[in-house]
């Protein structure tokens, strides 16, 4: 009889050590976000040409004005990008100035997106080997970086900006401004 | 074969021959997963490991700029996948994902041969929000850099 | 508005669950009788309630309605009318929108038309229904609400990806769904049956429709999804052993087990114990299945958003279910009372054969699937895949399909070999035939050779149980039965002639040049840019004769989409009686040659024609069995009346 009793508890002990292995999975490596340790950090100095004929290109200079700015990696093939542009727009109309870092891009396609979805940048550079975007320790696209008026960087927003995001965004450029 | 079980026995019997089987379940799908699995790996692990020809093995990195050629066939191409420390040849005959490119991540599955260029079965290239194949995510800065100018070289 | 009444009534639909659950709870104590009367309407309430969120939800979508965040994601005004409606469960939140809708309807269901089970009985599963609808009730409430709004509406929305508008994809979701909550539902009356300890022929009986509505779809959600697979992914393959197709592959498995069992215990009160624990088994399965697929913790090739905060919840969620689930089946099965005994050879004993085999493939797949995960918590990366699975899960399968031919024909309780004797020598007589027929077609490997053989000797053997049996008296789900265990025979018949004799060709074509693939001629006549209303394509006309029949045309096409930018690969089919001529064309070769990857897969369709059967032989089974139980009541209340009329 106790034979069968302690057979009883082997699903309950099995599902338990299933929870357990797979909760230590989903807490343990985060997934697919990689913070950036870059935070708090002053940009890295580079110089990124044009991508774009009708503007100029990026610089570590450009952030050093003063001015708190957005600094946006996108690309025309990155899908996200196209779900955030309305919001970059709209952050742009509400004061923001975004520099765009624009990654391992052809200009034709470059053009073709921003005619499609938008266009809220003042400069955009073109970064074929990911130095910028690597240099300030970011690992995927879309992702927006506050950048101070001193060039240091102070907040990292990864994956493409919702709708509710633009206020909490506008709050961290004033944070950096203040 | 057919008497009558005894009482308390029908039940014992039963969950013995259910234990029994799942144990043999078990022991089976480890010795099978020990033998079958694909082990993923970079390309300076498989340059430093050399797994036999026998081993599936996933192989992810980057795909060199300029390092696609095409054969005369028309449908087998060689390139070299690297991640900044090592690379690798590897000969790939089928239609290429829509995906795959030049300066990209790929993971090629299939096996090392014994000239030690990779054989792959299949293709796979993602291009989404994260552009490095997820198995890479853990290498460090100086080490995608590296991958990254490898490409172009 | 309506997302605001969409709202309002997902509120009281959680509110009424709630309370179906205390009153139940409480009824059940037996402190307030008066509560007892509460569960059943709150049940229906809630039903009606959840209807209508999932309704405005629809109507949402239907209008495009941008001030819901939901709708600006995942649809677009361009679409057609079809997709936006299939928007709306196309998506995390409106998916689990969609699980509470149709589970609040099944309980309400229960509570309107179960009238067999003994009343705390049904308390207790109404309650545990309550209960696990509650915690998707809170998931939606407070972590993934559907209703959502945006504070500046966009002009249109983002949804417009073409890959995504297709009529399998659309409607695969809900069928799986339907599938889950069915076996929820199952869940429910195993946990009523354990609380109250009563584990009877009539709780299987009220469990068996809800077992095989739930296997039904599951069934056919499944043939579904592998088509679509096979068409669109263009690799000529229709089962990858991925982690999202396990996940709908392993609840499967366990109801397929549940279903057999709850039949033993209706007709020879045997196996109580173990129709209980693949009752939460089952929903275990659908619930690791849905956690595995949104949580994001296993790479697949079709991997939905990743996220893990969700999938933290969900396996909150699962803890408490399911761990609470087995500890009750720990803490009372070994009060339950064993059930009738039966010989080594019966028909009880074939099913027991039958059920833990099944749970044996189930632990197969479960492990391969885990596997990985596992390994990458000690940093050793590795992938699972077929050669793992075919194998591994054949050595199971096999033997199961044996029994399978012969089970069916054994009595119930005590039979002997003997008396089956000519049955089993027929069956095995066709088997080895078939197996040297197709040594001799040409098929070398161990496990298409032997999986053509067990098709062929099954897809006898099914029809074996009618034999001398009256065809016109037969009940419906002994014909459900016949049509089930023949469609299995047909699919496996598919899947090992499809595994050896495919006939596969690479090659860089130029135009005007014939290549062969199997008894085909293909002509490559010519290669023309086309267009349509979203994309750019490389057409490739293929002119293909069999066995020098006359021709046919076949055009794959290469496709550039420019809204989103996106490139995919239209793969053209041919049908035949005996198979498809499947056709890709790549790129452009250096040498102006086209590249054209050729397959020749004799009685593929098989594969999922044997699906449909299994599902349509799983409908008859259905329906006889409850045109049975309308004619039991029926007999009962007449019954009871008559007694009435001699009482006065």
């Amino acid at each position: 009889m106790s034979r069968v009793r302690w057979t009883l508890w082997l699903p309950l002990v099995l599902f338990a050590i299933f929870c357990a292995v797979v909760f230590v999975q989903l807490v343990h490596p985060a997934g697919t976000t990689v913070a950036s340790k870059m935070i708090g950090k002053p940009l890295p100095p580079f110089q990124l040409r044009a991508a774009s004929p009708d503007r100029p290109g990026v610089s570590t200079a450009d952030f050093q004005d003063g001015k708190p700015k957005l600094l946006n990696i996108f690309a025309s093939w990155c899908i996200p990008c196209i779900a955030e542009a309305p919001q970059l727009a709209e952050l742009e109309r509400q004061g923001a100035t975004i520099i765009g870092v624009d990654l391992r891009d052809h200009p034709e396609d470059l053009a073709a997106f921003l005619a499609r979805n938008g266009d809220p940048y003042a400069r955009i550079g073109a970064d074929d080997l990911s130095v910028v975007q690597l240099g300030i320790g970011s690992s995927g696209v879309p992702e927006t970086y506050v950048i101070d008026g001193k060039g240091v960087i102070r907040y990292q927003h990864i994956g493409d900006i919702r709708a509710e995001e633009i206020p909490f965004m506008l709050e961290k450029l004033k944070e950096a401004g203040a | 074969m057919n008497g009558k079980l005894a009482p308390k026995h029908q039940r014992l019997v039963l969950i013995a021959i259910a234990l029994a089987a799942l144990i043999a379940a078990g022991l089976l799908a480890a010795w099978a997963l020990r033998n079958q699995a694909s082990y993923f790996y970079v390309p300076s692990d498989l340059v430093a490991d050399h797994p036999s020809p026998n081993q599936a093995v996933r192989l992810g990195g980057m795909v060199q700029i300029g390092s696609v050629k095409h054969s005369p066939d028309g449908v087998t191409i060689h390139f070299i996948v690297g991640d900044g420390k090592a690379s690798v040849p590897v000969r790939y005959s089928g239609i290429v994902p829509d995906l795959f490119e030049e300066g990209s991540g790929v993971v090629a599955e299939g096996h090392l041969a014994a000239d030690g260029t990779f054989d792959a079965d299949t293709l796979l290239a993602k291009h989404d929000a994260n552009y490095v194949p997820r198995e890479l995510g853990d290498m460090s800065a100086a080490q995608k850099r590296a991958a990254i100018e490898g490409t172009t070289k | 508005m309506i997302a605001n009444f969409g709202l309002a009534a997902l509120w009281l639909a959680g509110a009424l669950a709630a309370l179906q659950l205390l009153a139940g709870a409480f009824a059940l104590r037996g402190d307030e009788p008066t509560l007892a009367r509460l569960v059943r309407p709150a049940a229906v309430v809630q039903g009606v309630l959840a209807a209508l969120s999932f309704g405005a939800l629809l109507l949402l979508f239907a209008r495009t309605d941008l001030s819901v965040r939901l709708v600006v994601e995942n649809s677009s005004s361009m679409k057609p009318m079809i997709f936006k409606i299939a928007g709306a469960w196309g998506n995390h939140e409106g998916s689990m929108l969609l699980w509470v809708t149709i589970m609040s309807l099944a309980g309400a269901l229960i509570a309107l038309l179960e009238r067999r089970l003994p009343e705390p009985t049904m308390l207790a599963t109404l309650a545990a229904q309550a209960f696990v609808g509650l915690g998707f009730y809170a998931f939606l409430l407070f972590s993934s609400n559907p209703f959502e709004r945006v504070a500046n509406p966009p002009p249109d929305g983002y949804g417009l990806n073409p890959l995504l508008q297709d009529i399998g994809l659309a409607f695969h979701p809900p069928t799986l769904y339907l599938g889950y909550v069915g076996l929820s539902v199952a869940f429910s009356f195993a946990v009523g049956a354990l609380v109250t300890r009563e584990v009877t022929p009539d709780f299987a009986r009220a469990m068996r429709p809800w077992v095989l509505g739930a296997w039904i779809f599951l069934t056919l959600g499944i043939t579904a999804g592998s088509y679509w697979a096979y068409y669109e992914l263009g690799w000529g393959g229709w089962w990858f052993w991925d982690p999202v197709e396990n996940a709908s592959l392993m609840p499967w498995l366990a109801a397929t087990a549940l279903l057999h069992s709850a039949s033993v215990l209706a007709a020879r009160d045997a196996l109580r114990a173990w129709t209980i624990m693949l009752g939460v088994i089952a929903f275990s399965m659908s619930m690791i299945g849905t956690f595995l697929v949104r949580s994001g913790i296993l790479t697949s090739v079709h991997a939905f958003a990743v996220d893990p905060e969700r999938g933290t919840f969900i396996l909150a969620l699962l803890a408490v279910y399911i761990g609470g689930a087995l500890t009750l089946f720990a803490l009372r099965a070994g009060t339950v009372t064993e059930g009738e005994r039966f010989a080594v050879t019966s028909r009880e004993a074939a099913l027991v054969v039958n059920n833990v085999a099944l749970t044996s493939i189930l632990a197969i797949v479960l492990v391969g699937t885990l596997y990985p995960l596992v390994t990458e918590a000690f940093g050793v990366k590795v992938s699972v895949g077929p050669p793992y699975f075919n194998p591994v899960t054949a050595i199971f399968f096999f033997p199961m399909l044996a029994v399978l031919a012969i089970g069916p024909l054994l009595r119930w309780r005590r039979d002997s070999l003997g008396r089956v004797r000519g049955e089993v020598l027929l069956v095995a007589l066709v088997a080895v035939a078939a197996l040297a027929g197709a040594r001799f077609a040409g098929s070398t490997r161990l496990l298409p050779l032997l999986g053509l053989a067990l098709a062929v000797a099954v897809a006898v053997a099914a029809f074996l149980p009618l034999r001398g049996r009256s065809l016109r008296r037969l009940p419906l789900h002994v014909w459900g039965m016949v049509l089930a265990h023949f469609g299995i025979a047909v699919s496996l018949f598919g899947v090992s002639v499809d595994s050896a004799f495919t006939k596969e060709r690479l090659i860089a074509a130029q135009v005007g040049e014939t290549m062969h693939v199997g008894p085909w001629a293909v002509t490559l006549a010519s290669v023309e840019p086309v267009a349509g209303p979203n994309w750019t394509a490389m057409e490739g006309t293929l002119s293909v004769s069999f066995d020098g029949g006359s021709p046919s045309e076949m055009t794959p096409q290469s496709r550039n989409f420019w809204e989103p930018v996106q490139h995919t690969s239209e793969s053209a089919l041919l049908t035949r009686w005996n198979g498809q001529l499947y056709a890709v064309i790549g790129e452009e070769a250096e040498n102006g040659g086209w590249q054209l990857r050729l397959w020749w897969k004799p009685f593929v369709t098989f594969i999922w024609f044997g699906g449909l059967l299994i599902g349509l032989g799983g409908l008859l089974a259905l329906l006889g069995r409850l045109s049975l139980d309308l004619k039991r009541r029926h007999v009962r209340a007449r019954g009871a009346e008559r007694r009435a009329e001699q009482a006065q």
